[in-house]
């Protein structure tokens, strides 16, 4: 009865995603190459529905282009639940059972490093496509794991570049109570205290994620009376962090400088109730009129009649890196696998992106611009792209952080 | 000053809305003694619903209060619909057995709303008329806001005039101190279950439509709100509304306040507070000693030693555990290793659920300290795994006699809860102290030693610590000690009155259940090479109920089908389908409808049913 | 006379400003039997819950064989020789009846620990015996859970048994049976009180058990005793016709 009131093609759009998504239509064939993916579909579906549609329309594009080399490469996805340990369990089903060639995916930064791990102990190739956490390249890095997302370090070093040119001193910060919230605190703390001596942070909140209690977190800050704050919370915290935070007059006269706000997935819901002018990474999807970037959108919207996410850049990157690797590495085993991953130079949506050697981590940057609102939506306005080979600590701190084989 | 006046408003908003939510669930409770998972689902398609409505309806004060309170009186009408085709089936089935049930509906509902609304989050319009703020003291503060703080106290004021003013409230009253008394009294007890869940899903539908101007509209809304709806209504004392608003108001205060003092407190903070409370008021703050639970009086069947058709399967099945995975792949070796450690900790829940007569709702706890326990050692003191295994069961019998002293003097739902508020404290250590733990990163490589590193030396391993383990309380269910623990369950009068130390007992019995789900977590955590808060967070300890009231809890192989069937089934359901979670529920709610004595019950039955045949 | 097994001196309680009991005193010799009389509300059950520990008196002594055990836990009267049955009967109904015998034995032999020997195995012999001499032996394989109230009373006289007790405290033993099982029921508890020197003391509604059972009889009133004696005193009593009388029940006195 529920249905009712609900547009049909939505109800169908629905559908039709989970139902072209299933596993099986991956299925055997010799002359493939299989993909194993694992993510927190069930868990995080706003991120992750966007970002598979995106790989398989990757997938699609590589296939039809001939595939690697004449074989066809598939994918099987796989439900994590948000489970690290469930993940591990998955990456033994798909590297024993399906066969699987390689691991990619994970959202959350525990599964990431829970299959980054298993597949040191396995010697298996991991792509990684989105967990942020930074020891996942660093201290618990290691030779078969690569990540392709800008990590929580890269994407707060873009944050304060911006942030220390302003005049504020007194800051607050705010950030979901877990490991990416703690790193982005910390690693903006740091940064920022070092471009700027003279900065003092005088609040921090720390709600826990998903069940942010937002009037009595805004009050708060307000009572510290910051010049400026540094925001860290997303999804539906996010929204009502800045309902509350608007109505209060928290960001009045305030500057706000903002993780992943920019990204549609958390700037959409907030519609005509979008904060403007606050300082964020995001994804202007709309405005980015590169070749590459023109076309990866409009054959998006062919495909899934939807513009893209962030998640289906991440998603359809991840296709597009896992393919060129294929092509230099030239055969479909591990260690030739990892190393053609290392240093691979490819093509993105976002343009030329390199795995480094040094640390597996990918140089796809993020955009940094101004939350505007324009015909009674969020977007971002003066924004450019910051690559991400320009926000890493310097070669021989990463070789510090990152244990050396 | 102003400050924190404005952050005690603050907290009143919130404590107005926590209020809503927990005091449908109290009178849901009060009456039927059903501890509905359901009542988050139900809060959460309030929203939704009133999201719909709302964005439907012409726009305006009729258009937004007509959508709110349609939104409730659809979700009302829902409960209705549940309680009338679910669980008035089952009202005679044990104690917590209509948990699986909520449970499953639970499910449902979460994939239910991903197909209707979509992945992504909602944002419904302000409410009219209340969408600016005022001036507090030379402040702002949000109108809405006001708004909810005079809702809460309206509601309760309603809601004790239905209660103290209507036939319908006296009749409520009494089947909260008394249901045979309602019963007796030739009260159509259908009708007034019926409306009390009407009542009370209508008020968490009512919860979740009046969000809608504050937060976007999410898919997990359910998840995020029922734990805090079930620890206020236990901190107010079940059944008790007006021990429901004050536990939502001491919350939702201590919230706003606590942050300004620790800002990570909000992890915890609601979990310590009711084990402050239920350490010293075991009936919470105004509730009153529950008669015993078990309305239908019936008792729990005698344990007899097990048929030999059973003992044949038992040993064709254990000789099957042994001799076939060689020949399986690893990946089938790695499930049949989850098997074997989730039966030993579904059995291990079972004892002292079943025999002890304790139900807990945060048994997690002591798989995760056994897990943490083999982990840090790991870590800190590079030791080797037959060390971890070792400290595993260890750590997690010392958290179990800690934990235990406090849980097992309380009882019923209070015990239950208490277990869980301490899991939630261990899991909030776990997740928060970084330096020890690594937080939500976990602790990784925590891999087998190398003797045992192959998939299948380690099944064998895993095998026969659990099914030994396993055999060990079953083996202590027949002698002494088991028979102690069913003693004090089926009558603390008698068994004090020949000399029996009722808290000794049952306090033993948790700490060796502790002890032996510490065993399972140890080799859990070897299996994955790692450690995370998800060991011990309330998803597991959800898992280790389903399992064990799917397969029944008044049978000692119920935990063993119960798990068997329960980690068999999300495994496949999983690999097969997105809806898995929609599957799953659904198969639940049937198994629920057609096996009310669980899997291993409903075998027995069947099974004593042909036995009696030939004598009838 | 012999020393007396119980000895009460001056007992006293009240609820919340009720004084249920008050100044009760008395003492019970080895091998006799009390009755405990009164009508609903005169403080028998009261006075018999303070006796084995279940309830704290507010005042006064309970001395079991010269030893004070006033205020102890019931589980340390029983373990000092205490046996008792209640108005409502308690047993272990996931329990056969040989079972819920055979704990009260093993409680008593504190073996109640033990993690490995299987309990079926352990004291059945004497359990059995102790079901024979009450006439139970048939029914000792079927579950408590389904047993007739009549059985379960006498379940409950086994089991109050099992510890070899000196005091045997019976609240309304034969309450819910048929006449004629009552009196046989009663005959039983006497018969093995003599033999073995047991100390009986019971309420009870149905005067012909107690006047046909009783070696003595205490009356209670409003938390008083107000007459004690052998049966045929106790009956000539005015202040007992007269109670009785008021409370409609003096057709069982007469």
């Amino acid at each position: 009865m529920t249905g009712l009131m609900i547009g049909r093609r939505q109800l169908m759009a629905g559908v039709g995603t989970l139902a072209l998504a299933a596993p099986w239509i991956a299925r055997a064939q010799s002359n493939v190459i299989r993909i194993g993916e694992i993510n927190s579909y069930t868990a995080q579906p706003a991120f992750l529905l966007p970002y598979r549609n995106a790989w398989i329309l990757a997938q699609e594009q590589v296939n039809a282009a001939g595939g690697i080399d004449g074989r066809k490469i598939e994918t099987i996805f796989r439900d994590d639940g948000g489970r690290p340990e469930d993940a591990v369990r998955i990456a033994g089903e798909l590297l024993n059972a399906e066969k699987v060639a390689l691991l990619a995916g994970g959202f959350l930064s525990n599964v990431g490093l829970a299959l980054a791990d298993f597949a040191r102990q396995n010697k298996r190739l991991y792509v990684a496509s989105e967990p942020l956490t930074d020891t996942l390249v660093w201290s618990h890095g290691n030779r078969y794991t690569f990540r392709l997302r800008a990590s929580t370090y890269m994407q707060s070093a873009m944050l304060v570049e911006e942030a220390a040119k302003l005049p504020a001193r007194r800051w607050a910060t705010v950030a979901p109570n877990y490991e990416y919230g703690q790193s982005a605190v910390r690693s903006f703390k740091e940064l920022l205290k070092k471009a700027r001596p003279d900065v003092e942070f005088v609040a921090e909140q720390f709600p826990a994620l998903g069940r942010i209690d937002a009037g009595a977190t805004v009050q708060a800050l307000a009572a510290a009376n910051p010049e400026a704050i540094f925001n860290v919370t997303f999804a539906a915290d996010l929204t009502n962090f800045v309902r509350q935070g608007s109505t209060r007059g928290l960001f009045e006269r305030r500057k706000v400088v903002s993780l992943l706000t920019g990204e549609p997935e958390y700037l959409e819901p907030l519609g005509d109730e979008a904060p403007e002018g606050w300082i964020v990474t995001g994804y202007p999807w709309d405005q980015i009129n590169t070749p590459e970037h023109t076309a990866f959108r409009e054959a998006y919207r062919q495909r899934w009649n939807a513009h893209p996410y962030l998640g289906s850049v991440v998603g359809y990157s991840t296709v597009q890196a896992i393919a060129a690797m294929l092509k230099k590495a030239g055969k479909v085993e591990t260690e030739a696998m990892v190393d053609a991953m290392s240093g691979l130079q490819f093509q993105s949506p976002f343009g030329q992106v390199e795995f480094r050697a040094i640390d597996h981590q990918s140089t796809m940057g993020a955009y940094v611009g101004r939350t505007v609102l324009k015909d009674g939506k969020g977007t971002m306005a003066d924004w450019r792209y910051a690559d991400g080979r320009n926000y890493m600590p310097p070669d021989d701190v990463v070789r510090q952080l990152r244990p050396q084989a | 000053m102003e400050n924190l006046i404005l952050q005690a408003l603050s907290g009143l908003a919130s404590a107005s809305s926590l209020f809503l939510v927990a005091s449908g669930l109290t009178v849901i409770f009060g009456v039927s003694r059903i501890v509905n998972f359901a009542h988050g689902s139900f809060y959460m398609l309030g929203a939704y619903l009133a999201w719909t409505f709302v964005t439907n309806l012409p726009r305006g004060h009729l258009g937004f209060w007509g959508g709110v309170l349609g939104a409730a009186l659809a979700v009302g009408v829902i409960g209705m619909a549940v309680e009338m085709l679910l669980l008035r089936r089952i009202y005679r089935a044990p104690e917590l057995f209509q948990l699986l049930a909520t449970f499953g509906v639970v499910l449902i509902v979460q994939d239910l709303a991903l197909l209707i609304w979509g992945p992504q989050d909602l944002l419904g319009p302000r409410a009219p008329g209340l969408r600016g703020s005022t001036e507090v003291l030379g402040l702002r503060f949000p109108l809405y806001e006001l708004f909810l703080i005079g809702v809460g106290p309206v509601v309760l004021g309603l809601l004790w005039l239905l209660f103290y003013r209507t036939r319908w409230g006296t009749l409520v009253r009494a089947a909260t101190q008394d249901r045979e008394m309602v019963g007796a009294l030739g009260v159509n007890q259908r009708m007034l279950f019926t409306s009390v869940f009407f009542l009370g899903s209508l008020l968490a539908g009512l919860g979740g439509a009046l969000q809608l101007p504050r937060e976007s509209v999410n898919l997990h809304m359910d998840l995020s709100i029922i734990a805090e709806a079930f620890v206020v209504v236990v901190v107010g004392g079940l059944g008790s509304l007006s021990g429901a608003a004050l536990a939502a108001l001491l919350i939702g205060e201590l919230h706003a306040f606590g942050i300004l003092i620790f800002p990570k407190i909000t992890l915890v903070l609601v979990f310590l507070v009711m084990a402050v409370v239920l350490v010293i008021r075991p009936h919470g703050l105004l509730g009153r000693p529950q008669e015993a639970a078990r309305g239908t009086g019936m008792a729990e069947p005698v344990i007899r030693a097990a048929p030999p058709a059973l003992k044949w399967l038992g040993l064709a099945a254990l000789i099957a555990a042994i001799l076939l995975p060689p020949f399986a792949g690893d990946y089938a070796l790695t499930v049949l290793t989850d098997m074997a450690v989730f039966i030993l900790f579904a059995a291990s829940l079972h004892f002292i659920m079943g025999p002890g007569g304790m139900a807990s709702f945060g048994h997690a706890a002591y798989f995760g300290l056994g897990a943490y326990g083999a982990a840090l050692a790991v870590k800190w003191l590079a030791a080797p795994m037959g060390l971890g295994l070792a400290l595993a069961p260890l750590a997690a019998g010392l958290g179990g006699l800690v934990f235990g002293w406090f849980c097992v003097r309380l009882s019923g739902v209070y015990s239950a809860m208490l277990t869980l508020a301490f899991a939630q404290i261990t899991w909030s250590i776990a997740f928060q102290w970084v330096e020890l733990t690594g937080g939500d990163n976990g602790i990784l490589g925590v891999w087998p030693a190398p003797w045992a590193a192959g998939k299948l030396t380690y099944y064998y391993l895993t095998l026969a610590l659990c099914l030994g383990a396993t055999l060990i309380l079953r083996r202590i269910i027949h002698a002494p000690f088991g028979y102690a623990l069913r003693a004090q369950r089926d009558s603390p009068l008698r068994a004090e009155a020949i000399g029996m130390d009722g808290f000794r007992i049952r306090w033993a019995g948790f700490a060796l259940a502790a002890c032996m789900a510490g065993i399972a977590g140890g080799l859990f955590a070897y299996a994955k090479g790692s450690v995370f808060p998800t060991y011990l967070d309330i998803p597991r300890s959800v898992d280790a109920l389903l399992m064990v009231l799917l397969g029944g809890v008044q049978t000692l192989s119920g935990p063993i089908a119960g798990a068997i069937a329960f980690t068999g089934l999300q495994e496949q359901l999983s690999r097969m389908t997105d809806l898995w979670r929609l599957v799953l529920g659904i198969v639940i709610v049937l198994l629920v409808l057609f096996f009310p004595q669980g899997l291993a019950g409903a075998a027995r039955s069947a099974w004593e049913a042909r036995d009696a045949r030939p004598n009838a | 006379m012999p020393a007396p097994t119980l000895e009460v001196e001056n007992l006293q309680k009240s609820f919340g400003g009720v004084r249920a009991v008050q100044g009760v005193s008395f003492a019970l010799a080895p091998g006799e039997m009390l009755a405990l009389i009164g009508p609903n509300g005169a403080g028998k059950s009261t006075c018999f819950n303070m006796l084995n520990g279940q309830l704290r008196p507010d005042a006064g002594r309970v001395r079991l064989q010269g030893r004070d055990i006033t205020g102890l836990k019931p589980r340390r009267v029983w373990r000092l020789g205490v046996g008792r049955t209640f108005q409502i009967t308690a047993t272990f109904g996931s329990m056969t009846v040989l079972e819920n015998v055979q704990m009260a034995l093993l409680s008593h032999h504190r073996r109640l620990g033990g993690l490995w020997r299987p309990v079926a195995r352990l004291d059945a012999a004497e359990a059995m015996a102790l079901l024979d001499r009450l006439g139970m032996a048939d029914q000792a394989g079927r579950p408590c859970g389904i047993l007739a109230y009549g059985d379960l009373k006498r379940v409950e006289l086994a089991v109050a048994l099992a510890n070899d007790p000196k005091l045997l405290l019976m609240d309304e033993p034969t309450a819910g049976m048929a006449p004629q099982e009552r009196v046989a029921l009663m005959a039983l508890a006497a018969g093995i009180a003599r033999e073995r020197g047991i100390a009986v003391l019971f309420t009870e509604h149905d005067m012909d058990v107690v006047f046909a059972h009783a070696d003595r009889i205490l009356v209670l009133d409003r938390g008083r005793l107000i007459a004690s004696g052998p049966p045929a005193e106790v009956r000539a009593d005015p202040r007992v016709r007269e109670v009785y009388l008021g409370s409609g029940l003096a057709h069982g006195i007469g």
